[in-house]
């Protein structure tokens, strides 16, 4: 069982380690992390302080995938979320006041619970497509947004909601723990439950599950409601960074970064088989790779390109033509796993 | 017809997989004008053979000679432009295009490389004409039952200019009349000088139709036999290579007393489609068989009586009390279980273990909460290995990788696991090799044995009548009758279950 | 087993003209669906705009206002055809768009422009197509790597607009073609001509058979002897050059190419072939009814400016009219299985 893990996490943990390494030869300020007022700061701090969005969104983008779906919609759900959390203390007499807050934040999380459990109604409920499913969303999603906010850019001043994304808790960005307490309540709750397994089941083959007394419905309609509210939350960590809601910027194109650093954590787009750790992974590879692009002098809009080809090589590489390649090279260089068996399986119809 | 030349010689015939050799130094050949059948169990290489003919597979060694020229095809559409033609078991069509393009897409009436839609239409009107089925050429294709579908699928294969026809387990999904439409066509074909290849698991088809057979075993050539000199037990013996004897016949009291308790009971069942009015008792630690042709509503009412399907109308009880089994779920709390007849898309978790696939049931009625230990897990896993004889016995291995006749013991453990009060089996022996088979229906015997009853569903009406105590017959999606399974023989259930209603009454 | 019984097999003759009609035509009923909702579309924005809306002006407009993104369906037609997705579209027009622009800026003839714009965006789809087919990337996958790689090309050209004065493409929206009170510009053209071509391939050669087909069951196409490996490549490669295409007609039509220009118009460019009947599923659908999506998507863009109404609302009712198709697209996918 252990072999298995290391294998299936060993590449896109080798590619991590690589990025680092590169990163700390060609920048040697980038390892260097100094204490100021008892808080860290570092390019690596920064790492961890900035993938929180990306990492909340992935995480539920994991869950959602593995049940062989897929949600287009986070992108939209956080510009609703912000637009929400920043109207309520946008209009409160007390924007600075850390109940305000609390009630703002809360607020956002229950919209985004909600359009989470619409996505899953549509799925599970009516049986359409994911894609299509959560492209209503998406679509919709930025004009309900704008909408809430009333066409503007809404911003605030509030200290505690900038705490969120900016503020530290001991030595380490708040971010960072918010983070960090959703990889652990995802792991425990897979782990020390039998959600894990049940959901493998659901995306591995819906309907023998359903026969098997599994609640597929259930299921799916959980997958996507987790997913609504992690994208509700980093929508609020976003709107915290920018102290501002805006529904055209909050959340672009992260769909399709989350979805990028879950295939790089080596969960399969076709569902079943899932890696919590393995998007963790994905998530630092992008990030460092973004921390990279920024460092090289290159603009942010051009970034995109990078991970164009990060998306081509590492899709390249997992394809089982450039496996069985690979193998007929390496002779009986990688035995068993999943993936190799899937591949001969291909072969062999 | 021997000293005719072969129109087909394969010769010295060897495939590997890795290390495996599916195929080891196979000779096969086929004459014109003659049906051959190619026997054996699963994974005798019968459809490695047929991938090998066809062009599907390569050959890593030996030689392809067809009418004296030695071939060699990289594709299927090489081997179809050579004149041979395959019919797959599972439909290869395009639901979604006309019938006429399904016959003569790829070589369609084409001026100034433009399609002439007219011109296809009357040439597939010809060419279902020839074979005498009347369907609307411009019709989409999913709109017409599978039974046309496959004639259509075969209208494609002879529209070309036909040397050898291959018949994948062609029968597997057709009623009776469907079967003898499908052997008028094969005789036609044979007497314009085709070549047959016809793969059938029916015995009984395969004696009526054929004129040679071939049996393959463990990847070798066993022989090649006239069919009308090798008689049936001789067949079974050379296709299993060990003693007939191991079917043992189940030792049961012969006497049910007709007042054991009625366990569950289902009245006036009827569900949306496939099966009306069904009343069906099943008594406590007792087999009932259902006896059907396809399409006779076994299988709907398989679903209906475990909540796998809705139910439109009906009463269900069990111990008496009426219950409302809406979902598979809700049935398996009542003790109520289902096993799909087909396994691979609503059965076996592929990518899962085995120990995860004969957990999950379990796992899943207990909720996700109450999550079973590891080390229980585990431990029950491998009692349900060892007790049904899951081979290879290695809990981690994704269950998909196991054959067919494993993947169906590891679903029976994932019911059994459930210590369930009913078992329904559908088709639980399809496609599965004949130890497994053997070990299945032993099983059934032992479970009711021990006061499970069972609902068993088989398409071969001689397993029903060996594991049954009484057979429910089923007819246009009703019962019409429950008989003792020791009143009856082979043939005479066959004449119940064929019966044409208005021979009735 | 000597019951062989000799029936006149297998008839199963419509036995109604309607039903003779639905067993060939049933699908085309979403697209039907869609034509419906357009003309309830129109009715009411004549009805609510108090009459001006349906006059021959307005109609040429929705087609120049939308020649780009009908360019946009109609190459995704193809991949949505194959069971594929194209979300690469939006930019590689801007990608096109932007890359046109700068080389006429700095003096390259207007035919070399255009012929690298159109190459440019193809080999963009080749790419795409070249993953999908031969590396078994899903399309979704491999035409978002195309989404990045277009996108970040559009700003590594240049990061802000860059006008476009040459005449000859400046030409292509400004030259009028009147009949009456109609008029059409060669943009307008160029996107008729698109879908007519497109119509024509689709169902009048093999290649447009063979895309229904692949939609309908790759691995039975390719059985078939159907080209499938070059045919779906070939899809990716038409979508990518009418990205190209798109780019030059919205360089025209704006003066201007923009590297921010068609974010999330690839969406734009899905919904309006879903909202005209083509099904995700692949196989099923009609590049007309595409035509007849672009103009659900103009018309309803139309009637919100000229009630001036927020642009926000777009989103939400092009959303929420997704959605009602979906559903209905659904509910008769649903029934027909219950039939069978």
């Amino acid at each position: 069982m252990k072999n298995f893990w290391r294998h299936r996490l060993f590449w896109p943990a080798a590619a991590l380690v690589a990025l680092v390494t590169i990163n700390a030869i060609a920048r040697p300020t980038f390892l260097k992390i100094t204490m100021q007022d008892g808080e860290l700061y570092g390019a690596l701090i920064d790492i961890l302080r900035n993938s929180a969005t990306l990492m909340l969104v992935a995480l539920g983008m994991t869950i959602v995938i593995a049940t062989r779906g897929i949600d287009l919609s986070v992108g939209a759900v956080m510009a609703v979320s912000g637009a929400v959390a920043l109207t309520i203390i946008d209009g409160s007499p007390d924007p600075g006041g850390v109940g305000t807050v609390l009630v703002a934040v809360a607020f956002a999380l229950l919209v985004s619970l909600v359009l989470g459990a619409w996505n899953g109604f549509l799925v599970s409920a009516l049986g359409i497509q994911p894609i299509v499913a959560t492209l209503v969303l998406m679509l919709a999603g930025r004009g309900v947004a704008l909408l809430i906010t009333g066409g503007f850019i809404t911003t605030v001043n509030s200290d505690p909601l900038s705490f969120i994304a900016s503020g530290y808790l001991t030595v380490l960005p708040f971010a960072f723990f918010i983070s960090v307490a959703a990889i652990a309540t995802l792991a425990v709750v897979e782990r020390r439950t039998a959600l894990g397994v049940l959901t493998e089941a659901v995306g591995i083959n819906p309907e023998a599950s359903r026969l098997a007394g599994v609640r597929s419905r259930g299921i799916i309609w959980g997958a996507y409601m987790v997913s609504g509210v992690l994208a509700g939350l980093a929508g609020v960590i976003y709107a915290s960074n920018i102290k501002a809601a805006d529904a055209n910027a909050a959340g672009f194109l992260i769909e399709l970064y989350a979805i990028l650093a879950v295939v790089l954590g080596g969960t399969s787009l076709a569902g079943g088989k899932f890696s919590i750790a393995g998007t963790v992974i994905g998530v630092l590879i992008i990030q460092t790779l973004d921390s990279t692009i920024l460092f090289l002098g290159v603009p942010s809009a051009q970034s995109p390109v990078f991970f164009a080809f990060v998306v081509v090589a590492v899709v390249v590489l997992q394809s089982p033509r450039t496996r069985n390649a690979l193998r007929a090279l390496g002779g009986s260089m990688s035995r068993g796993g999943p993936t190799v068996s899937r591949t001969e399986a291909e072969v062999a119809r | 017809m021997n000293g005719a030349r072969p129109l087909l010689e394969l010769t010295g015939a060897t495939v590997r997989f890795g290390a495996d050799a599916a195929l080891d130094d196979v000779s096969f050949r086929m004459f014109p004008g003659e049906v051959h059948s190619l026997m054996g169990e699963n994974g005798a290489g019968k459809s490695t053979l047929i991938k090998a003919v066809t062009g599907a597979l390569p050959l890593d060694a030996g030689t392809l000679v067809l009418d004296g020229e030695e071939v060699s095809f990289a594709t299927p559409h090489d081997a179809q432009r050579a004149g041979i033609s395959t019919v797959y078991q599972e439909i290869e069509l395009l639901p979604n295009l006309s019938v006429a393009e399904n016959i003569l897409l790829g070589r369609e009436p084409r001026s100034h490389g433009m399609i002439s839609q007219r011109r296809m239409r009357s040439r597939a009107s010809r060419i279902l004409a020839d074979l005498g089925i009347d369907i609307d050429p411009a019709s989409i294709l999913g709109t017409h039952s599978v039974a046309v579908q496959q004639l259509v699928a075969i209208a494609r294969a002879i529209s070309t200019d036909l040397r050898v026809l291959v018949l994948d387990e062609p029968t597997s999904s057709l009623d009776l009349d469907e079967v003898a439409e499908l052997f008028r066509i094969i005789r036609e074909l044979q007497a314009r000088g085709v070549a047959i290849l016809f793969v059938s698991h029916f015995l009984d088809q395969v004696y009526e139709i054929c004129d040679r057979v071939t049996v393959l075993r463990d990847g070798r050539l066993v022989g090649e036999y006239l069919t009308r000199e090798l008689l049936r037990i001789d067949l079974v013996h050379k296709m299993l290579g060990h003693d007939i004897s191991d079917f043992k016949a189940r030792q049961r009291e012969p006497v049910v007393t007709p007042e054991a308790p009625v366990f569950l009971s289902a009245r006036g069942v009827t569900a949306a489609r496939g099966i009306t009015a069904a009343d069906v008792d099943l008594g406590e630690a007792e087999i009932v068989g259902l006896a059907g042709l396809l399409g006779s509503g076994r299988t709907e009412l398989a679903r209906a009586l475990t909540g796998a399907s809705r139910l439109d109308a009906g009463i269900i009880r069990i111990e008496g009390q009426t219950v409302h089994l809406d979902s598979p779920r809700k049935a398996m709390s009542l003790g109520v279980v289902y096993s799909s007849e087909d396994r691979r898309a609503e059965g076996i978790l592929a990518e899962l273990s085995v120990l995860e696939n004969i957990t999950l049931a379990l796992q899943a009625h207990r909720g996700v909460f109450r999550r079973i230990r590891p080390a229980r897990q585990r431990e029950l896993a491998q009692s349900w290995v060892e007790a049904l004889g899951v081979r290879p016995p290695d809990l981690d291995r994704p269950a998909g990788s196991l054959s067919g006749g494993n993947q169906q013991k590891v679903l029976l453990a994932r019911l059994l696991a459930l210590s369930p009060r009913v078992l329904v089996l559908d088709e639980p022996t399809r496609g599965i090799d004949v130890g497994a088979k053997v070990d299945i229906q032993n099983l059934v015997g032992e479970l009711a044995d021990n006061g499970i009853s069972v609902m068993f569903i088989s398409a071969e009406l001689e397993e029903v009548l060996r594991v049954g105590d009484r057979v429910a017959i089923l007819r246009d999606g009703r019962v019409v009758e429950t008989v003792r399974a020791s009143d009856v023989t082979v043939d005479s259930l066959l004449a119940l279950v064929a019966r044409p209603d208005e021979q009735e009454g | 087993m000597s019951a062989t019984m000799t029936h006149p097999v297998a008839v199963e003759r419509p036995t109604s003209k309607y039903q003779s009609f639905l067993s060939r035509r049933a699908g085309m009923m979403p697209t039907f669906a869609a034509v419906a909702i357009l003309a309830v579309l129109l009715a009411c924005a004549e009805a609510f705009l108090r009459g001006d809306f349906l006059s021959p002006g307005n109609i040429s407009a929705l087609l120049l206002d939308n020649a780009y993104l009908l360019i946009l369906a109609v190459g995704m037609t193809f991949v949505i055809l194959t069971a594929g997705i194209d979300l690469s579209v939006g930019s590689v027009m801007a990608f096109t768009g932007i890359l046109g622009a700068q080389l006429l800026a700095s003096g390259v003839p207007a035919w070399l422009a255009v012929v690298v714009m159109l190459a440019g965006g193809a080999v963009i789809g080749l790419l795409i197509g070249v993953l999908v087919q031969y590396f078994s990337v899903q399309p979704f996958i491999a035409s978002l790597a195309g989404l990045f790689l277009a996108r970040g090309l559009a700003y590594v050209v240049s990061l802000s607009s860059i006008k476009v004065e040459d005449p000859a493409i400046l030409w292509l929206q400004t030259n009028r073609i009147r009949l009456g009170d109609w008029y059409i510009t060669p943009t307008g053209i160029i996107a008729l001509l698109a879908v007519a071509v497109a119509a024509f391939a689709l169902h009048l050669t093999r290649f447009g058979r063979t895309i229904y087909a692949i939609g309908g069951n790759e691995q039975s196409a390719r059985l078939m002897g159907l080209e499938v490996a070059r045919t779906k490549v070939s899809a990716y490669v038409i979508s990518g050059f009418c990205g190209g295409l798109s780019g030059l007609v919205l360089t025209a039509y704006s003066g201007a190419g923009y590297p921010r220009n068609g974010i999330g118009t690839e969406l734009d460019a899905i919904a309006a072939v879903v909202i005209g009947g083509t099904l995700l599923i692949g196989g099923r659908g009609y590049v007309l009814g595409s035509l007849v999506g672009v103009f659900v998507y103009g018309t309803i863009k139309t009637i919100i400016s000229f009630m001036g109404a927020e642009q926000s609302w777009m989103q939400i009712i092009i959303g929420s009219l997704l959605l009602l198709v979906i559903v209905v697209q659904r509910a008769i996918v649903a029934r027909s299985e219950r039939r069978r």
